[in-house]
């Protein structure tokens, strides 16, 4: 796999992986960009949970963001597709292959501004896949135009205000159908790995909002978007906890303020409350939530919601559990015998 | 054209001119939303099951309810299917268009009318059969709200009388029609349909000359559109992932796939679909699937139209360079824009061959009937994994939603041929792969599929430039060897697309090249050249872009040839224009037709004669 070096005894996972092996090609983004750190967890939290890196699949959009998939999980197939639509790219792929874990990375003008639509959609249909948005605010690539998540009266680097509203993108997944909705800071590394870790275990649509820095368009004053605001103005509403399935469960849970919820591959995500009472599994309640924090100017990050029980749109299809991609002609092609049938019956 | 017979049990009465046998149109001219569209497919296979070669087409407008709709049957004991521009036999029960549609007939024609309508004021020059319908309607049935309905039966009955029709062929079609299930209803349509022949028996003498006659020129045969045709060849070809988002004309494609794939694709064993069928949120999504589902190893395939086209092609774009494989339907209708959503057009030939920015080439394939609807989508998807493209099939309005006389398909005798695929066997053998070498040397690279357990199956697409390992670069030599290669592909293509069907007249200087649905208006103006002008015409059908030799041997062989475009810009011309050196270009000249209706053989035969001199 890997080129064996001499000893020490390398590190390894519960599938005998080094975290060499869930590393990707060296990133190109700039030092201290937020999406690099986005891409470091990743390749902790698979290596972490043991995850077969060819059982996953990786997309995205175009963008900074999009680019990110080539600097984790390597020996995963990936597939950078174009501006706005790696949602129809996943859903694709995936239907053709539902044994696959589907990842998909974009950003803010990705999701929010051309591919809002194939996002909802997404949404609408529950589709079981991880959804990383790495939300900066601005268009890196093109030099630091806003995006649609960009705040109002957030300003850009050379001083102009943006005075169109934002989208809120986990008010939008909430809304709309998707069963695992949170957002997180790339600078908060346990929490963000214990929601990206909670995303694997979760059957649906798992929809992450990652306030990821630009520092190179967005991180001045008058940013909304940037390191300085949210260590000002990020509010966690929880503390997160991630016991995957393989581990030992019997550590006891504290009484009271200590929330359990059994993920659908036998993981547990334990949920502390901090000093607001907040339900994660109260859609009504985590809108408020947002609509509240968002007047007062905070960044609520934490597990916003989740729905354990909803279907999936490939419960709905009632889809084969044997990949569509590799059925043998024997289940694909129908007998003489139909084809007899079909033409007697135009006769 | 038609051959007058007189028949020895039509007596001359008076004026009474000589029968014709097998060989007219029936137009019956209603209003969309009136439920005719049951009376014209049993009025059309009544003929047919008599025995007579029949087409069916219906002319209607892009609206629920209210506007006028046409559909005519072309019965043609020669078997010519094309439509016909004259109309000989007239069924008139739109009060709308009953004043015109009265006054484009020829001298002799027959009418069928509801009798309020007085039609017979119009012409002297016509054979006219008023019809109270409403008079008719009420005592067969007595629920009023059906009798809308209903009432189009009657004229079938009428119809069945003045034709000589066997009424037991009409009353089969009839149970066929409404199947098992529907039993109440057959029958209240057949008592309709009896008590229009029954009228017509007392009431009405036949003056007209147009007459069914049983033959043996349709036994074995199917009708079918060539919609349903390519959905059973997708469904035969093994298709896995199939997205779409409605569109006229192609959304019958994919709801005719659900239907048989919901009765023959559930894996008898475990209950479950062996496919998913996605309706989504537009042609952005459905061709960003049916690509997703391509790379992952899915036979996968999008249908849409002309508009939908326009909307895919970025993404088209990114499966040509990506070098993914699917299958997109394109069920041509007149554009540009919005266009003439219900009317047929062979108008999206060029943008599909070139569709996308930057350099890119696509292959179509263009079936002419429904069984090479069937063939050619197999075919298709063979062909798009084998290249790792996407694959155009190039039907039409007239082709996808019309009813084609047909033989039953033959099953499929290859077996399916996934390309070349890595398995992690091959891939512990060979120590890796670069997917965008080649190889092989005939542009073609090797893919592995997501999934494929081996530490070098992963690779990384991408639309941006990437060299032969897949990896991103932007440097020059690797982008041109990279595009290189893909024009080496494209030249591959040639050996492997379907052949044209050449048919060489010895004597000919002259030739037609068609495509589509324009064949048959070809083979018949071939005739009428021969017989009304001693000309010698050979054909070249193209069944494929890109082009393949025959074309360049059939143009060097004639002294001019007659490309036929169902579109104003004579787009399969340009398209032979931009890579044919200058001798062959100056031999070509081009015949058009573009009004939205399937080609006729009269606008070819008047065209060619013209432009021959003649």
């Amino acid at each position: 796999m890997s080129t064996a070096v001499t000893p020490p005894i390398k590190k390894t996972n519960r599938i005998g992986l080094e975290v060499l092996n869930y590393k990707g090609s060296r990133t190109t983004l700039c030092a201290g960009c937020g999406h690099n750190a986005i891409s470091e967890r990743l390749v902790e939290c698979f290596y972490d949970l043991g995850v077969e890196p060819t059982s996953v699949a990786k997309f995205s959009g175009i963008g900074c963001s999009s680019k990110s998939p080539a600097y984790f999980l390597g020996l995963s197939h990936g597939f950078n597709s174009v501006h706005g639509r790696m949602p129809s790219v996943a859903t694709g792929a995936l239907l053709a292959n539902c044994s696959m874990l589907g990842l998909g990375v974009t950003g803010d003008g990705d999701t929010a501004s051309i591919g809002l639509g194939q996002f909802m959609h997404l949404v609408r249909r529950n589709f079981p896949m991880i959804y990383i948005i790495e939300n900066n605010g601005v268009y890196g690539l093109t030099k630091g135009q806003f995006s649609a998540t960009a705040d109002l009266g957030s300003t850009a680097k050379g001083g102009a205000p943006n005075d169109l509203p934002p989208f809120d993108c986990c008010a939008l997944a909430l809304k709309w159908g998707a069963t695992f909705v949170a957002r997180s800071f790339s600078g908060d590394k346990k929490q963000l790995q214990t929601i990206l870790k909670a995303a694997v275990g979760h059957k649906g649509l798992a929809v992450i909002d990652v306030i990821s820095p630009c520092v190179t368009f967005n991180d001045h004053d008058g940013s909304t978007k940037s390191y300085g605001y949210m260590k000002d103005h990020e509010f966690a509403l929880h503390e997160l906890d991630y016991v995957p399935f393989f581990e030992d469960i019997s550590v006891e849970i504290p009484e009271g303020d200590v929330t359990d919820v059994r993920m659908h591959d036998g993981s547990h995500l334990r949920i502390r409350k901090l000093d607001r009472n907040f339900d994660p599994t109260d859609r009504l309640a985590a809108l408020v939530a947002l609509e509240n924090a968002e007047k007062k100017g905070e960044v609520l990050t934490g597990m916003l919601y989740l729905d354990t029980g909803k279907p999936t749109f490939t419960d709905l299809l009632n889809l084969s559990e044997e990949p569509l991609a590799t059925l043998p002609q024997s289940k694909l092609r129908p007998t003489e015998a139909v084809l007899s049938e079909v033409m007697e019956h135009l006769k | 054209m038609s051959t007058l017979e007189v028949s020895p049990a039509e007596a001359p009465s008076g004026q009474r001119p000589a029968a014709v046998v097998n060989d007219f149109s029936i137009q019956v001219g209603t209003v969309n939303g009136s439920g005719s569209q049951t009376a014209n497919t049993v009025l059309m296979r009544s003929i047919f099951q008599m025995g007579v070669p029949v087409s069916g087409k219906n002319m209607f407008p892009s609206n629920i309810a209210g506007l006028p709709t046409w559909f005519t049957i072309r019965a043609s004991k020669h078997g010519h299917v094309a439509r016909r521009k004259t109309i000989d036999f007239l069924v008139a029960m739109n009060p709308e268009t009953a004043r015109e549609d009265v006054m484009k007939l020829d001298s002799g024609a027959a009418v069928v009318y509801d009798e309020p309508l007085k039609l017979n004021e119009l012409r002297s020059d016509l054979h006219f059969y008023p019809v109270p319908f409403d008079k008719l309607v009420g005592p067969v049935c007595p629920e009023a709200k059906l009798r809308k309905l209903v009432r189009n039966m009657i004229y079938d009955g009428v119809v069945g009388f003045l034709l000589s029709l066997d009424m037991e062929e009409m009353r089969r079609a009839l149970v066929r029609q409404f199947g098992t299930r529907k039993a109440k209803a057959a029958d209240l349509n057949w008592g309709a349909a009896q008590a229009g022949f029954d009228f017509a028996s007392k009431n009405l003498t036949k003056t007209d000359p147009f007459r069914v006659e049983r033959m043996n020129a349709t036994a074995g045969k199917i009708i079918i559109d060539g919609n349903s045709a390519c959905a059973l060849g997708a469904m035969f070809a093994g298709v896995t992932v199939v997205t779409w988002y409605p569109i006229t004309p192609s959304s019958s494609l994919v709801e005719s796939l659900q239907v048989y794939l919901k009765k023959y694709r559930n894996d008898p064993e475990t209950g479950k679909a062996t496919y998913a069928v996605v309706q989504a949120e537009d042609e952005l999504a459905s061709i960003g699937m049916a690509l997703g589902a391509g790379w992952a190893g899915a036979r996968s395939m999008t249908s849409t139209s002309g508009p939908g086209i326009s909307l895919m092609s970025e993404f088209i774009g990114l499966g040509y360079y990506a070098e993914i494989p699917t299958v997109v339907f394109d069920v041509e209708r007149v554009g540009p824009s919005t266009g003439l959503p219900t009317r047929t057009m062979q108008g999206d030939i060029l943008a599909n061959a070139l569709l996308s920015h930057g350099d890119t080439r696509h292959p179509m394939f263009f079936p002419a009937s429904p069984e090479e609807c069937f063939a050619l989508t197999i075919d298709a998807f063979e062909f798009a994994e084998k290249f790792q493209t996407p694959v155009f099939m190039m039907s039409d309005l007239d082709l996808g939603m019309n009813s084609w006389m047909a033989d039953p398909f033959p099953y499929p005798d290859k077996p399916m041929d996934r390309g070349k695929v890595l398995s992690a066997e091959d891939l512990t053998r060979l120590g890796g792969f670069g997917r965008y070498e080649d190889v092989d040397g005939d542009g073609i690279p090797y893919r592995t599929l997501p999934g494929t357990k081996h530490p070098k199956a992963a690779y990384f697409t991408r639309g941006s430039g990437h060299n032969a390992k897949g990896l991103y670069t932007e440097r020059e030599d690797d982008y041109v060897n990279n595009v290189d290669r893909l024009a080496r592909k494209f030249e591959t293509m040639r050996q492997f697309v379907p052949k044209p069907e050449v048919t060489i007249h010895s004597k000919a200087k002259i030739g037609y090249v068609a495509s589509g649905t324009s064949d048959y208006a070809v083979r018949e103006s071939i005739e009428q050249l021969a017989e009304e002008h001693g000309t010698a015409m050979s054909y070249l059908r193209l069944k494929a872009y890109p082009f393949t030799p025959e074309l360049i041997d059939f143009i060097r062989r004639h002294d001019r040839v007659y490309v036929v475009d169902q579109n104003r810009d004579a787009q399969w011309l340009a398209l032979m224009r931009l890579e044919f050196d200058p001798d062959l270009i100056t031999k070509l000249r081009s015949v058009r037709y573009y009004g939205g209706l399937p080609l006729d053989a009269r606008t070819l035969t008047d065209e060619v004669t013209a432009q021959e001199g003649k």
